[in-house]
């Protein structure tokens, strides 16, 4: 059974129309996290960047902060 | 006494493609189509940024204090936020936020505007080839750019006893929000070439503290240069995280940071664990110890693992709340988020990684990067292991891994959106993005503790807003929504 908690962010002064952030608690573990690694696997294979070797290759960054 | 913890993040995206390759170019590209795309035109005024102040208060003559780039793109939001080009990188940084969970918000909106811009620039053809972004950390070669929280603190409280209280946590807390790495990319790991790392930036800090950002990275930055009133308020600019794909570990991370600096502000630095011996070692050993066992010894003889850091810090900032306080951070409802999120994660990583993958981004990945070398049977070194690295972070939703990964989301779509076009009601973010959206052509410049108004006949008019916790909807936004022209509102604000 999914337990949700639904944590409401207290209400403060706002406007009418701006959207409250809902903060939806799922106590069930994610089903697709323990069974469908090969389902999430097959898709890796299909927009993995071909040519792996080059993309890495090419993926150069000048350094920042 | 613990101040109003107002945050936010700044993110260097990486970027590539673009004409000629040339990341400025790609970077000032994204910044204008944005800009061009109707949002805003307003330009940032640099005329108070004094990156080279430093904390301490001594002058460093070996210490380099980063540039100010001063004639790259860049563009304020009607978010509140800030769009530009940072070095070689597109940067966003977040307006000023009030608690953890909206600094988590305008980080994801964040993430949207790069979107938006990449997908502007692209169908105009005006990167060619197509720009990709993403958001991380490194190239694997040795370069890194950076992922910056900014935390409001209580001027008071002397420097180094925040190096005291935080530099444990900041170093250990990769154990949780590390946003995983293959392999190494520094001399240093060159002998023990650890085969994935908790986190991106590790490996890149030399010192425990100081002013550098680009090179010698210090654990504890000491860059004040705080963007407000100087005598009641210090910036902690913090320079070690990663940029984090699963929005739990944002909010985890700026949680937790937070709730740690009011403890600091109310209770002092004594009550935090003790600091490693060898600090520097200590970062780049925790990131590549993925047992999470390995211990380092702190000042006082003692031994501890990250995991054991993180846990009695948890237990500090448990306490603090169960106490009955933390409103400095955030409601008692997402207090409670916060603490049961924290524990979960770093009972998970220890005792059943599995059920963190929803949340650990270190631990997502290595689950792609495993699940994908034992189904393709490959060596360490193949660079499709490397791939799956760089591309849990692009930004594209039809390319994302980690937007694959069933990652948990702790927002909804629609504040997303809210969060993209409009500015947190909470702090003065509030009062810049109303201006930057209903008087763009009356704005000269604006930065993060001014605005300055150009009513068309001299002189300018420069509105000061040096307090992070004024220029809120409940303050002035019905003055806002009656001045029809920056005039009004400058006559309404008494300054004309």
């Amino acid at each position: 059974m999914t337990e949700q908690e639904h944590i409401q962010q207290p209400p403060s002064k706002k406007n009418d129309d701006t959207a409250s952030i809902e903060l939806v608690a799922n106590a069930e573990k994610n089903e697709q996290l323990k069974n469908d690694l090969d389902n999430l696997l097959d898709e890796i294979d299909e927009v993995l960047e071909d040519n792996a070797e080059e993309f890495v290759r090419n993926y150069i960054q000048k350094g920042g902060e | 006494m613990a101040i109003a913890k107002v945050l936010g993040i700044e993110t260097e995206y990486g970027i590539t493609g673009g004409p000629d390759g040339d990341p400025v170019i790609a970077s000032s590209i994204l910044v204008n189509a944005f800009a061009r795309n109707g949002e805003t035109r307003v330009n940032w005024d640099f005329g108070d940024e004094s990156p080279a102040n430093d904390a301490r208060h001594m002058p460093l003559l070996t210490s380099v204090a980063p540039l100010v780039e001063s004639h790259l793109a860049n563009t304020v939001l009607t978010n509140g936020a800030r769009f530009y080009v940072d070095h070689a990188h597109p940067e966003y940084s977040s307006p000023e936020c009030r608690t953890p969970l909206s600094g988590l918000l305008y980080d994801r909106a964040g993430e949207d505007v790069l979107l938006h811009a990449v997908r502007v620039a692209n169908d105009n053809a005006l990167g060619t080839p197509p720009i990709t972004v993403y958001k991380n950390n490194s190239d694997g070669k040795g370069n890194s750019y950076g992922t910056h929280e900014n935390y409001l603190v209580e001027r008071v409280i002397p420097f180094p006893e925040i190096v005291r209280a935080m530099a444990p946590h900041l170093l250990s807390r990769q154990v949780i929000l590390g946003a995983g790495k293959v392999g190494y990319e520094t001399e240093y790991f060159e002998d023990l070439a650890p085969r994935f790392q908790l986190a991106q930036r590790s490996e890149f800090f030399e010192e425990l503290v100081g002013l550098e950002t680009t090179l010698k990275r210090p654990i504890v930055n000491t860059r004040d240069e705080p963007h407000g009133d100087p005598e009641r308020f210090r910036r902690l600019h913090v320079i070690i995280g990663d940029a984090n794909m699963s929005e739990v570990a944002t909010f985890v991370k700026l949680g937790s940071t937070a709730i740690l600096l009011a403890i600091l502000e109310d209770q002092g630095a004594d009550i935090f664990p003790p600091m490693p011996r060898t600090p520097v070692r200590a970062v780049r050993a925790f990131g590549a110890d993925l047992t999470l066992r390995q211990g380092q010894e702190a000042v006082d003889g003692t031994t501890r693992s990250a995991w054991d850091y993180q846990d009695e810090l948890w237990t500090l900032a448990n306490r603090y709340v169960a106490g009955g306080d933390g409103s400095a951070v955030a409601s008692e409802a997402e207090l409670k988020l916060l603490l049961v999120q924290w524990r979960e994660m770093l009972d998970g990583v220890r005792d059943d990684p599995e059920s963190v993958a929803d949340r650990v981004d270190w631990v997502a990945k290595l689950r792609l990067v495993n699940g994908f070398k034992e189904r393709h049977n490959l060596r360490d070194e193949d660079p499709r292991l490397r791939a799956i690295d760089i591309q849990y972070h692009d930004i594209r939703p039809s390319k994302s891994l980690a937007r694959r990964a069933g990652l948990r989301s702790l927002l909804k779509p629609e504040a997303i959106g809210e969060a993209f076009h409009n500015p947190p009601l909470d702090t003065r973010a509030y009062f810049r993005g109303r201006c930057i959206a209903q008087y763009p052509n009356e704005i000269a410049a604006a930065n993060w503790d001014s605005i300055i108004f150009d009513l068309g006949v001299d002189p300018l008019h420069r509105v000061p807003m040096m307090d992070p916790l004024k220029g809120t909807a409940e303050l002035l936004g019905q003055l806002l929504d009656n001045a029809a022209t920056a005039e009004e509102l400058l006559r309404a604000l008494g300054t004309l």
